[in-house]
């Protein structure tokens, strides 16, 4: 029993008809963490995830997910996992408390264990007060709680997340990583997708995603130590102007603009990029000065969905 | 054990939901009571009260008798009194009434020579229906009061209407309408069960806890089977207090019957979930299911009289043996083993859409 990863997937592909959604992907989720698939819509997140709970045959590959073989046991498996959907998949005519039961009873709890774990979640996910209320009259927020409260009700370890934060106001995403810390810390593992830099950085490890392929993977801290590039950030007066000079440079990777400023990847192959910036803005009779700066994730995701021979492939 | 538990849970979502429904809550009352006032007070083949047009151009006392005793038939209901035969064909053309009696001038001297017909009878014969309760008219006896009684005799042929003597259309309908009703709230119930699931995100749910496919549908189904029963006693009740539809035979086959037959449009139903993307395409197929069972099944017309093809097709509808198997209980008080044939139909007409829906139904979304 208990490998080293909860999950590991072995050339995991799907196609569906000439689209390549997932295109073989390795990967390997150790316990006991919060990892994360970073990535644009269609990108094979979703996709991903549902080959991983059984939901999806994969076309090709394989994935051994918590010591069960995938797809040919995906049924075993099901007792063990924990998912939330994209879309809220409760029922919306049945109330707070009545989800939950019907959940508890779906995963055999005995009756008298039941209630006792129906009143924990209520009271560890903020439901209390909504136990009555039918599940599609809550906010966003409140029914994200529900929808983990009731994906973890079995006690799963390991949990799948499908987009959990994409339709909740910012206070409650951060409650709901708050919530994601615990479970972690209490020993599960959580794999979780999203499109949102802040939450990637919240994550153990995370692989970013980019057209069904996984294009890096490690750490945050690794994954901007290594992206490759020198980063600059150049403020300016006149940032749409001093773009277009800067993206006339060759072998500029990307300018990307952020408000007033604009972030500049070039390759690390190049000596003192700061400088030529600055000379080519200086030529061009602009207010504006360059200086290095240190990758933050979203340089991480420009930087690798950004290169060319990926594209050619 | 934990099996059981699972269709419970299935179980009692499905009949809160059902609860909190009020429209399919209300279908389960208001359908049965709706269709039962249509059909049973529309359809009827016992035809009166005719519109007639007469033109009696004889005007004598025995014409005059004669068009009286016309209108106490009520099969015909005298609204016009016109002069020429070429009126009763415009009114015909017209639409404005089904028949057309003439009476030539010299009537009385026809009805005594009787070598000539005495009444012409003009009559819409588009409608087979009413062509057919027109030729009835022709029966009637005319003869002065003073003539000697013509005895014509013992008839050659008698006829004795068993199970329903007093040829009520809805000693007919009613038996079959609960099949109608049946099928269609049935069906209709199911064939959205899990489209409307898949619709709305909870099935994605679903399949990702240990719930089996046979358990889903098991559990799906039962609570309907309930509201079949309940429909059944509600249509058997409207019958009997608005139509005086008798029950003949014991009430306890007619609920087997009903049972059997429930559970054979349940499946059917369910198989119809599994074959449909949204609930719209579910009605679709549905109403490809509910027409042949209204008019094959020999509901609407006679069984016997339908093309080899349409019979063929109609054996494969539950209601055709449903119905069957209704008017025998109902109106002929036969048991259920005098009509196991239809009962065995039903049981494995169950088996092979309840398998086929379960095969069908896999706990994966591609």
């Amino acid at each position: 029993m208990n490998g080293e990863f909860a999950i590991e997937a072995h050339g995991l592909t799907k196609r569906f008809g000439d689209l390549e959604a997932v295109s073989h992907l390795y990967l390997n989720v150790p316990r006991g963490q919060i990892y994360g698939f970073l990535g644009p819509n269609g990108s094979g997140k979703s996709t991903t995830i549902r080959m991983l709970c059984g939901l999806l045959t994969p076309t090709e590959g394989s994935a051994t997910v918590l010591d069960t073989e995938i797809p040919a046991d995906a049924r075993l498996l099901k007792p063990k996992i924990g998912y939330m959907t994209q879309k809220f998949s409760l029922f919306g005519d049945m109330t707070v408390f009545e989800n939950l039961q019907f959940i508890a009873e779906i995963y055999s709890f005995p009756t008298r264990q039941r209630k006792a774990r129906i009143e924990e979640v209520l009271d560890k996910y903020d439901l209390v007060n909504q136990r009555r209320q039918l599940a599609a009259t809550m906010s966003g927020g409140q029914r994200q709680r529900l929808a983990l409260a009731c994906s973890v009700l079995h006690h799963p370890p390991l949990l799948l997340l499908d987009e959990p934060t994409s339709a909740v106001d910012p206070q409650s995403r951060r409650d709901f990583w708050s919530s994601l810390f615990r479970l972690a810390e209490g020993g599960t593992t959580i794999l979780v997708s999203t499109h949102y830099m802040d939450e990637a950085e919240r994550c153990h490890r995370l692989a970013i995603l980019d057209h069904g392929v996984k294009v890096a993977d490690g750490t945050p801290a690794d994954l901007q130590q290594s992206t490759g590039m020198h980063i600059i950030e150049v403020r300016a007066d006149n940032p749409y102007r001093a773009q277009a000079v800067i993206g006339a440079i060759p072998r500029i990777a990307s300018v990307t603009q952020l408000g007033v400023r604009l972030r500049v990847l070039m390759p690390d192959t190049i000596v003192d990029p700061v400088a030529i910036v600055n000379n080519e803005l200086r030529k061009a009779g602009l207010d504006a000065t360059a200086i290095a700066s240190t990758a933050t994730l979203e340089d991480v995701f420009v930087a690798v969905t950004l290169k060319p021979a990926r594209h050619a492939a | 054990m934990k099996s059981l538990s699972r269709i419970l849970a299935i179980l009692r979502k499905e009949v809160r939901q059902l609860r909190r429904d009020h429209l399919t809550f209300g279908m389960v009352v208001g359908l049965p009571i709706i269709q039962m006032l249509l059909f049973g007070y529309a359809i009827n083949t016992d035809v009166r009260n005719l519109r007639t047009a007469i033109a009696n151009q004889a005007n004598t006392h025995l014409s005059r008798q004669y068009v009286a005793e016309l209108g106490q038939t009520q099969v015909a209901n005298i609204v016009y009194e016109v002069g020429t035969p070429q009126e009763l064909e415009d009114l015909l053309r017209q639409g404005e009434i089904s028949i057309g009696v003439y009476l030539p001038r010299d009537f009385d001297r026809r009805v005594v020579d009787r070598t000539r017909s005495a009444v012409h009878l003009l009559v819409d014969g588009s409608d087979p229906t009413i062509l057919g309760v027109a030729t009835q008219l022709r029966s009637m006896p005319i003869a002065f009061d003073s003539a000697p009684t013509v005895n014509t005799g013992p008839l050659l042929i008698e006829l004795r209407p068993y199970y329903n003597p007093e040829r009520r259309t809805p000693v007919n309908i009613v038996p079959g309408l609960i099949g109608v009703i049946l099928t269609m709230t049935m069906i209709l119930f199911t064939a959205v069960a899990i489209v409307r699931e898949r619709e709305r995100g909870n099935l994605e749910l679903l399949i990702n806890t240990p719930v089996s496919s046979a358990e889903l549908m098991v559990g799906k189904v039962v609570p309907y089977i309930l509201i079949g029963m309940i429909q059944l006693a509600l249509t058997l009740a409207v019958g009997r207090l608005l139509f005086d539809v008798p029950v003949h035979g014991s009430i306890l086959d007619l609920y087997l019957a009903a049972a059997v037959f429930i559970a054979a449009n349940l499946s059917l139903g369910l198989l119809i979930s599994t074959a449909a993307k949204t609930q719209f395409q579910a009605m679709q197929m549905m109403v490809f299911i509910l027409l042949p069972s209204i008019l094959l099944s020999g509901f609407m017309f006679p069984f016997d009289g339908m093309p080899r093809f349409a019979q063929l097709l109609g054996e494969l509808l539950p209601n055709t043996h449903f119905i069957r198997l209704t008017r025998g209980i109902m109106l002929r008080d036969a048991g259920i083993g005098d009509l196991i044939s239809e009962v065995v139909f039903l049981i494995g007409f169950t088996l092979v859409a309840m398998t086929a829906a379960t095969l069908r139904f896999t706990k994966r979304l591609d």
